[in-house]
């Protein structure tokens, strides 16, 4: 027992025993799982057996272990449930790496089962093996290597506590084969609580009445929201609302926040950070009392950090502490749970009868309103070409009233899906924000649909990013999964092309996508509905056209090649140096083009 | 902002892999380590203190301090250097060679270092003092026929009894 109390110290509870393998599902039986994404693997058969002798479970089987983590966070984020995955040894565990690291950035909650080899074997390079807990340290919340049974399932349950508790994030549990062949005690959920984990939820009071004050006495404040927002569960965003009804100020998100706060709510400012809206980082710059709930200062975010919104105080409320005093020195820092936090602040407010500062108020939405009136998410409308603008408008537009989820692959697509498509619910956006890993949509979209069945779950991806792994679109075809990808298809790794195009003289070195799939006819060779369109008069029919298919559907939307996503806070600007059209050369310092 | 030096003392659970995190801690986020000692504390509880000696701007400190607690088998994390309530030490053995070893003897004996071996050709000190201390001692032996040196990195401990 070298990880936690047992609740057994005084009287012995009924334990069962059971093989290693069967222990793994039990436990998550117990803990509730009633998806897993996997692969199986000589190092991991035992727990394939345990699975095949009881059907409480439903395995999806991916094509590529990536595809099974980026899944499971697809089904985590869209449901608030940890996603569960199964992989074998070795290659099983190093193909899933890309995806503990993406969880470990956008704190999505994952468990992930690994396969290792015999415990005699391990250290003697033996077949398939490989240091997983070595390789996953600095990718995981925490890991574990099991080397006897009776641990197994104390290990289990304490993982998905710390997956899913305090900050969430990924984490791993490597199991010897031979640990899954032999017998030992099962533990149940309830008898098991880690020694030490206790992550802080709760917030203090004074912070919340200090927090409180603050925000009365501002003249130019704004709500600066993040991932936390969605991690925290949808009471947090009801309380974001009421506390933005309650005060009048205007929000802003991250791209991991979208959803938090409805964007058809006249207070809803648009994203900020590189790609945000000229008000969302205007209004940052020149704030006097910054409301920064559940995001953590991202480098995309803040751009230049001495010219960071200079002049106004900061709260920080986070639930890991970590983050606070990180990257920017905060004023007040709050470590709780942001849904727990935002719910007393609303009390708070109220009890004192609170009133935000209206003539202020007034003078800064006016500010506001002016920034909004350079209306800099316009774009050049063509009537020969379809612009990627236009096509996610459309997009927005035909699914509207309908039980949408958005994921998305990285790229130029990627940000004029955060910019421009409305999402007025938490949980609808699955986007890969602190790794920006490309080939993370069409997996994610795959788990999203999943755990919704009859929702319309949309894949917003690039032709360049989509080939990372287009291989899973076999898996969507296998579980009936309608999964919609639609390609912004320029030809370009766009972002790419669009920074040689501002930041390296127009050098396009490797960026142009070459020797490109017919996507109608590879979907039609996985067994999905291929369309395409190329001009914006056909758009509209097509996308129905997807829309209403019940099979998975390809879509090659042929989109203006050269278009550049704007505006833009170039790499070393501040928030109030954006550019809103094309940009020369010399308007970026080399100081700027050594950040990424 | 000027680098400080800080001892951070982290009480952990004595499991596969946890010196292997902390270390990886600081590696991966560029962090300094000066000296690292590790040992059990309690068997029965199964807990081990990390002791790292570091150095960087106060908020660098300070984040490495909240990274530490951040770890799961982490318990607890100290900073003894602007507590008065810590104490620390660090032993360091001293080999000194030359056919007249008795300067360097007397200095030893002046320092409050005790001779360990002095059978063959080489004497080994012994010296057991605060780290700044430890330093001195070794360039006062430096030009008096320092041949080698071996530190064990620092332990620290709080004085009150909690
Ligand atoms: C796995 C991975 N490799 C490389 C990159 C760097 N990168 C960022 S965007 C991008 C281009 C993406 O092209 P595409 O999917 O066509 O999207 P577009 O920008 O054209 O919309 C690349 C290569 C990345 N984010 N992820
Ligand atoms: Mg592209």
């Amino acid at each position: 027992m070298s990880q936690s109390d047992t609740l057994t110290a005084q009287a012995k509870p009924e334990t069962v025993s059971l093989t290693g393998a069967e222990i793994v599902v039990r436990a998550l039986k117990d803990q509730g799982v009633t998806h897993i994404f996997g692969y199986p693997g000589g190092a991991v058969l035992p727990i394939y057996d345990a699975l095949f002798a009881d059907n409480g479970i439903t395995h999806v089987l991916v094509r590529h272990e990536q595809g099974a983590t980026h899944a499971a966070e697809g089904y985590a984020r869209s449901t608030g449930k940890p996603g569960v995955v199964l992989v074998t040894s070795g290659p099983g565990a190093t193909n899933a790496v890309t995806g503990m690291t993406d969880a470990l950035m956008d704190s999505i909650p994952l468990v992930v089962l690994t396969g290792q080899v015999a415990t005699h074997l391990i250290g003697t390079d033996a077949f398939q093996e490989a240091d997983t807990v070595g390789i996953t340290r600095a990718c995981t919340k925490h890991n574990w290597l099991v080397r006897d049974a009776n641990d197994l399932s104390r290990t289990l349950h304490e993982a998905f506590q710390i997956a899913t508790t305090g900050r969430p994030g990924p984490v791993v549990i490597d199991i010897p084969k031979d640990v899954q062949f032999k017998t030992g005690e099962y533990l149940t959920p309830e008898q098991v609580r880690h020694r030490t984990f206790r992550p802080k939820t709760e917030p203090e009071a004074a912070s919340i009445l200090r927090a409180v004050e603050m925000m009365a006495a501002a003249k130019r404040p704004i709500f600066y929201t993040g991932g936390g927002l969605i991690n925290s569960g949808p009471q947090a965003s009801a309380a974001l609302r009421e506390l933005a009804a309650l005060t009048g100020f205007p929000v802003t998100s991250t791209l991991m926040g979208l959803g938090a706060f409805p964007a058809s709510s006249p207070q809803w400012l648009g994203m900020l950070g590189m790609h945000g809206t000229y008000e969302a980082n205007h209004a940052m710059h020149d704030c006097d009392l910054m409301i920064c709930l559940g995001a953590r200062f991202d480098d995309r975010v803040t751009g230049r950090i001495d010219k960071f919104s200079p002049g106004s105080k900061k709260i920080h409320l986070d639930i890991d502490a970590s983050q606070i005093n990180k990257v920017v020195r905060v004023d007040l820092g709050i470590v709780a749970d942001a849904g727990k936090a935002i719910a007393e602040m609303v009390k708070l407010w109220k009890a004192k009868d609170k009133k935000a500062d209206a003539a202020a108020l007034k003078d800064w939405w006016a500010q506001i309103d002016r920034w909004r009136a350079r209306r800099s998410l316009a774009y050049e409308a063509s009537d020969a070409l379809i612009k990627p603008q236009y096509a996610i408008d459309r997009l927005y537009a035909l699914t509207r009233g309908r039980d949408v989820y958005i994921t998305t692959e990285v790229g130029q697509h990627q940000m004029w899906a955060a910019q421009r498509f409305k999402f007025e619910e938490p949980n609808r956006w699955m986007t890969s924000g602190g790794l920006g890993t490309m080939g993370y949509g069409l997996p994610a979209a795959v788990g999203v649909q999943m755990a919704h069945r009859d929702a319309l779950v949309i894949d917003i991806a690039g032709e360049a990013s989509v080939q990372m792994t287009m291989q899973e679109m076999s898996t969507a075809v296998q579980y009936n999964l309608p999964i919609k990808i639609f390609i912004l298809n320029n030809e370009y790794m766009g972002m790419v092309r669009q920074w040689q195009q501002l930041l390296h003289g127009g050098r396009y070195s490797h960026s142009y996508s070459e020797a490109l799939p017919d996507f109608v006819k590879m979907a039609e060779a996985f067994g999905c509905l291929g369309l395409r369109a190329s001009k914006p008069s056909e758009l509209d029919a097509k996308i129905q056209e997807m829309i209403d298919s019940p099979k998975a559907v390809l879509f090659d939307c042929r989109v203006d090649a050269t278009e550049n996503c704007y505006p833009m806070i170039p790499s070393g600007a501040a928030h109030n140096e954006m550019i809103l059209s094309a940009l020369s050369d010399a308007s970026v310092s080399d100081e700027g083009k050594m950040l990424v | 902002m000027a680098n400080e030096r800080h001892t951070l003392t982290a009480l952990v659970d004595n499991e596969a892999g946890v010196l292997a995190r902390v270390v990886g801690l600081f590696s991966g986020r560029g962090y300094n380590i000066e000296s690292l000692t590790v040992g059990e504390v309690d068997p029965a509880e199964r807990t081990s203190r990390i002791t790292v000696v570091t150095s960087g701007p106060p908020a660098v400190i300070e984040q490495i301090e909240a990274q530490l607690k951040r770890l799961v088998p982490v318990h607890a994390v100290t900073n003894w250097t602007f507590a008065t309530d810590g104490v620390e030490r660090e032993m360091a053995l001293v080999k000194v060679a030359g056919s007249d070893r008795s300067a360097a003897k007397q200095m030893a004996a002046k320092l409050g270092a005790r001779v360990l071996d002095d059978r063959g050709q080489a004497t080994v000190f012994e010296l057991t003092d605060a780290p700044a201390n430890i330093g001195s001692f070794i360039e006062a032996m430096r030009p008096l026929g320092l041949c080698d040196v071996s530190r064990t990195g620092v332990a620290a401990i709080s004085r009150d009894p909690g």
